[in-house]
């Protein structure tokens, strides 16, 4: 499976919580298939997804999920050890793990040569991080929503991307109906 | 005046509750202060890009945000702070650290000092410069004047404003 069949696949699931999701072709994926205020759609700023998502968490008690990238959590290493030393039990970091940069036109990552993510995790202070393929990644989802525990979701999958349109849409309002969601 | 305790009281009064933190050695102080405020959340940064995102997170989530950064971080945070905060209209105070002024003793921070003040200009960040202790009364005003109109805004505290480096 490529991302944007993942995408597809936990739709349903995504569509009543919090998701924070990566800058490039996957907000533009989750933006096509299934659009909700409660997305908040990175237009900018490589990397940051899991930060962004990590503050949401810390703020406020409702469940964040995070849609992040192989080579966008490489760009941003330190937040491994933020997120294992802080992330609260409502945190979950989804890192959909191709071992490409898609949205630049699918060069490989290290994650698919010798780099171990969920090693890296681990050894950065992430207690719970669970490696899934991507088959399974509804199931998993499901299983750290219910979990009540801060949780870092390697998902190995094939590289790919589905065309999509641009996000038109201006950043204030993602970002004003988004606090709107969050506050609701 | 105990400049660390005001610029927390003010940063409390202003009902500032999430702070992100990049040591630095000027403002030690406040950052230890800011560790023991029981009304602040304050959670260390590995870089300050992601410190910024912490921000932009918790600031969606409902509680008011700041930065406690070197002006290093300026050369750092470029990208940050024009396709994140700026763009998505996001308050945000960065209390800096302004090394490479006067009394700075380490050569290689003014490197970085020289443009600082043109780099925050280029990307129209309101700035204040703290360079005497009194210098610390408006930063009350600037708080409210951050969350008032929702964009990041720079306050550079320069060695003077700390009391130098003692006998380094």
């Amino acid at each position: 499976m490529i991302r944007s069949e993942i995408l597809k696949d936990i739709a349903p699931i995504l569509r009543d919580q919090l998701v924070v999701c990566n800058i490039g072709i996957p907000s533009q994926e989750l933006h096509a298939i299934d659009d909700q205020p409660t997305n908040f759609y990175m237009l900018g700023t490589m990397g940051l997804a899991s930060s962004i998502g990590l503050g949401l968490a810390l703020a406020q008690p409702k469940p964040v999920i995070v849609i992040d990238g192989d080579g966008s959590v490489l760009t941003n290493l330190g937040t491994l050890p933020t997120i294992g030393n802080n992330a609260p039990s409502n945190y979950i970091l989804m890192i959909i793990d191709n071992g490409s940069y898609g949205s630049t036109g699918d060069q490989p990552t290290y994650t698919g040569m010798k780099t171990d993510l969920s090693g890296m995790a681990r050894a950065a202070g992430c207690d719970n991080v669970v490696e899934v393929q991507d088959v399974d990644t509804g199931e998993a989802l499901q299983k750290a929503i219910e979990g009540g525990v801060a949780t870092v979701m390697v998902v190995k999958c094939d590289s790919g991307n589905a065309k999509m349109p641009v996000i038109s849409m201006d950043p204030v309002v993602i970002r004003d109906r988004f606090m709107k969601a969050v506050a609701d | 005046m105990n400049i660390d305790k005001k610029i927390a009281d003010d940063l409390v009064a202003n009902d500032i509750r999430f702070v992100t933190t990049v040591p630095c050695k000027q403002l030690a102080g406040v950052i230890e202060e800011v560790e023991q405020r029981d009304d602040i959340f304050h959670i260390p940064s590995n870089k300050e890009d992601e410190g910024m995102g912490l921000c932009a997170g918790a600031w969606m989530g409902g509680k008011r945000p700041a930065i406690i950064m070197q002006n290093t971080a300026i050369g750092v945070t470029i990208n940050t702070l024009a396709t994140l905060i700026q763009y998505y209209r996001m308050p945000l105070p960065m209390i800096i650290s302004y090394r490479g002024e006067l009394r700075e003793p380490v050569a290689c921070q003014v490197e970085m000092a020289v443009h600082t003040k043109a780099l925050l200009a280029q990307l129209n960040i309101p700035t204040y410069h703290f360079h005497w202790q009194r210098d610390v009364e408006e930063f009350d005003n600037i708080l409210k004047y951050t969350f008032m109109c929702n964009k990041p805004v720079a306050i550079l505290t320069d060695a003077n404003f700390w009391g130098g480096y003692g006998d380094q």
